[in-house]
């Protein structure tokens, strides 16, 4: 049996070959924007690029802070992504109870409704959306990206959370309610607590969700002084961006620290059994 | 997904009343309103509004006046080739990237499955692409695929290789290389949750089919794919549908430039650029027939495969 043993030798020596090409492909361009972010103008520019910088000096961090307004723009975005966050658990969480817990004709229509609004192009929703903010003076406000960004971060929110409420067994309601509590102390004393993470990561998908969105804010912001980090970013890169490179791959690099983090700390829930709660039927 | 169908009493207690029901419809009702508000005016309503747009001659100026024109805006739409060009560029885009990326990340998934040591990281690793906004990852890309200091160049040229070519810059290579940065930026969620439908089949079939002396190829095409069928063909619509949609991605790595303009591009200019709304929403709704006649072919393909 020894060619067998060969055999799967070489096998192992391929699937670490493969695993290692995947990890390069997949990480290496992060690498790469981080040791932009660092370099100087001339190291960027140099016929014969060098990996890692001469130094690790933080001027074009400064810089692109001062210079692309990345300032005002990430201020905006937390602005925008914390309210859509607060407005969007507010709503769905008392909806994914329902759905949870009723059987009623809601489900269908909600479980069509959040299929839908998954696969309909932006284009179709954005020109009403526009032409609705316009007369009540929404459009180019922060307020009428919240209301956009509420809309399009809620389908998912309760598909999310309804998941979550359906992991708590039902028998610890009619439990609390047999013992003589009220229906609201019930809900507020053993299921909130319950249902503690599935809210932190709900939250956290819309918060992030809204932080990194472009589209919407791009047909609706056009003032300068409200524009969100992401479409800053995406007008850097025509303009200055074309000659500060350093600037605009530091300014690329702080836009991304929320979402990166956040997946930091979730990661190990992603990969074992992909947010558990929020995956049962 | 078992939430469309009510589910069958259980035998043991009696059925609730038809009172107590009532009660439960009511608060359910009660709990939705909230929700139920922002849906219906700001979601059920503009879509409909989008649709009915369609077909009018809507446009962008505070003082236009709309009004209904029937199918003229189709009639229109028929030979206005360059969005056909788009059309089609679009579909090549969406069809690339959902099977170069559906086929590396089940590689990807099979190894990640495999108990290959330093599985950890590379796990942490593959996850990337997803915790980072589409602008941010367009600009690196940018800046890997830069002429003359980007990464891609600088390791060809390392190899001894043709470095100078102007990858997002030529009508050659432009819709190759955006094809290449949508399968990196899609690759976490694909491979994800391809990883979760491995580990879903029972190890079991595996060892017997071995015993009865199965190869490992057999074994793959017996075993793992039809135990993964129903999670591939959900993976693969799914990121079909977000493909052909996609925007931000190709909006920052060449505006639509070299052969690049993909439909959301187009009727985005269309409607925001030369003001024409009606037309834009014409061909919105032009891409949801397309994309739901392309899903229902393949759905009952799938169906008719699975049953054969």
């Amino acid at each position: 049996m020894s060619t067998r043993r060969t055999t799967d030798r070489t096998l192992r020596a391929l699937q670490y070959v493969a695993l290692a090409l995947f990890v390069v492909f997949l990480g290496f361009p992060l690498l790469f924007l981080v040791t932009a972010a660092f370099k100087t103008q001339q190291e960027l520019q140099s016929p014969d690029p060098q990996l890692l910088p001469s130094q690790w000096n933080l001027d074009n961090f400064v810089g692109a802070i001062e210079r692309a307004g990345l300032g005002q723009a990430a201020l905006n975005s937390l602005v925008v992504a914390l309210a859509t966050t607060v407005i969007v658990v507010a709503v769905a969480l008392p909806a994914a109870y329902a759905l949870a817990r009723f059987q009623t004709r809601l489900r269908g229509l909600a479980t069509g409704w959040i299929l839908l609004s998954q696969v309909f192009p932006f284009i179709l929703i954005i020109i009403p959306l526009f032409l609705m903010l316009r007369p009540i003076g929404l459009n180019d406000t922060l307020a009428g990206l919240v209301v956009v960004y509420v809309v399009w971060s809620l389908p998912f929110a309760l598909w999310m959370l309804r998941g979550y409420v359906a992991a708590i067994p039902g028998e610890l309601e009619e439990a609390g309610a047999v013992d003589g509590a009220s229906r609201l102390r019930v809900l507020r004393s053993i299921i909130m607590p319950l249902l503690g993470p599935g809210l932190v990561a709900t939250s956290l998908f819309a918060f992030i969700g809204s932080w990194n969105e472009f589209f919407f804010a791009l047909v609706l912001i056009k003032d300068e002084a409200l524009q969100t980090l992401p479409q800053r970013l995406a007008l850097f890169v025509g303009s200055e961006g074309q000659v500060a490179l350093g600037q605009l791959a530091a300014g690329s690099l702080l836009a991304c620290i929320p979402s990166l983090v956040f997946f930091a700390i979730i990661q190990r829930r992603l990969t074992s059994g992909l947010l558990s709660g929020a995956v049962k039927g | 997904m078992t939430a469309v169908a009510t589910r069958p009493e259980a035998p043991t207690p009696p059925a609730p009343s038809r009172r107590r029901r009532g009660r439960q419809e009511w608060s359910a009702y009660l709990l939705f309103v909230p929700a139920m508000i922002p849906i219906l005016a700001f979601s059920v309503y503009p879509l409909a509004q989008g649709i009915a747009l369609g077909f009018t001659d809507a446009q962008s100026g505070l003082n236009a006046v709309t009004t209904f024109t029937g199918i003229d805006n189709y009639v229109r739409l028929a030979d206005y080739s360059l969005f056909w060009q788009s059309f089609g560029i679009g579909l090549v885009w969406a069809f690339s990237v959902t099977l170069i990326q559906f086929v590396a990340s089940l590689c990807l998934a099979m190894l990640l499955n495999a108990n290959l040591w330093g599985q950890g990281i590379a796990r942490t690793i593959a996850l990337i692409p997803w915790a980072m906004p589409p602008v941010i990852i367009a600009i690196m890309w940018r800046f890997m695929l830069h002429p003359t200091y980007g990464a891609i160049n600088g390791g060809l040229g390392a190899l001894g290789l043709p470095d100078d070519t102007n990858w997002l810059g030529t009508a050659q290579w432009a819709l190759p290389a955006v094809i290449l940065v949508g399968v990196w930026a899609g690759m976490p969620q694909t491979t994800i949750t391809l990883l979760a439908g491995l580990q879903g089949i029972d190890d079991q079939l595996h060892e017997a089919a071995q015993l009865d002396g199965a190869g490992r190829w057999q074994r793959f095409w017996n075993i793992t794919i039809p135990g993964l069928r129903p999670v591939i063909v959900a993976i693969t619509t799914l990121d079909f549908i977000n493909n052909f949609n996609s925007f931000a991605l190709v909006y920052v790595l060449t505006a639509g430039a070299y052969g690049t303009m993909l439909p959301m591009l187009f009727a985005y200019n269309e409607a925001f650029r030369y003001g024409n709304f009606g037309l834009a929403s014409a061909m919105g709704n032009v891409i949801v027939v397309v994309i739901a006649v392309f899903l229902f072919v393949y759905l009952r393909a799938q169906a008719k495969a699975r049953t054969a």
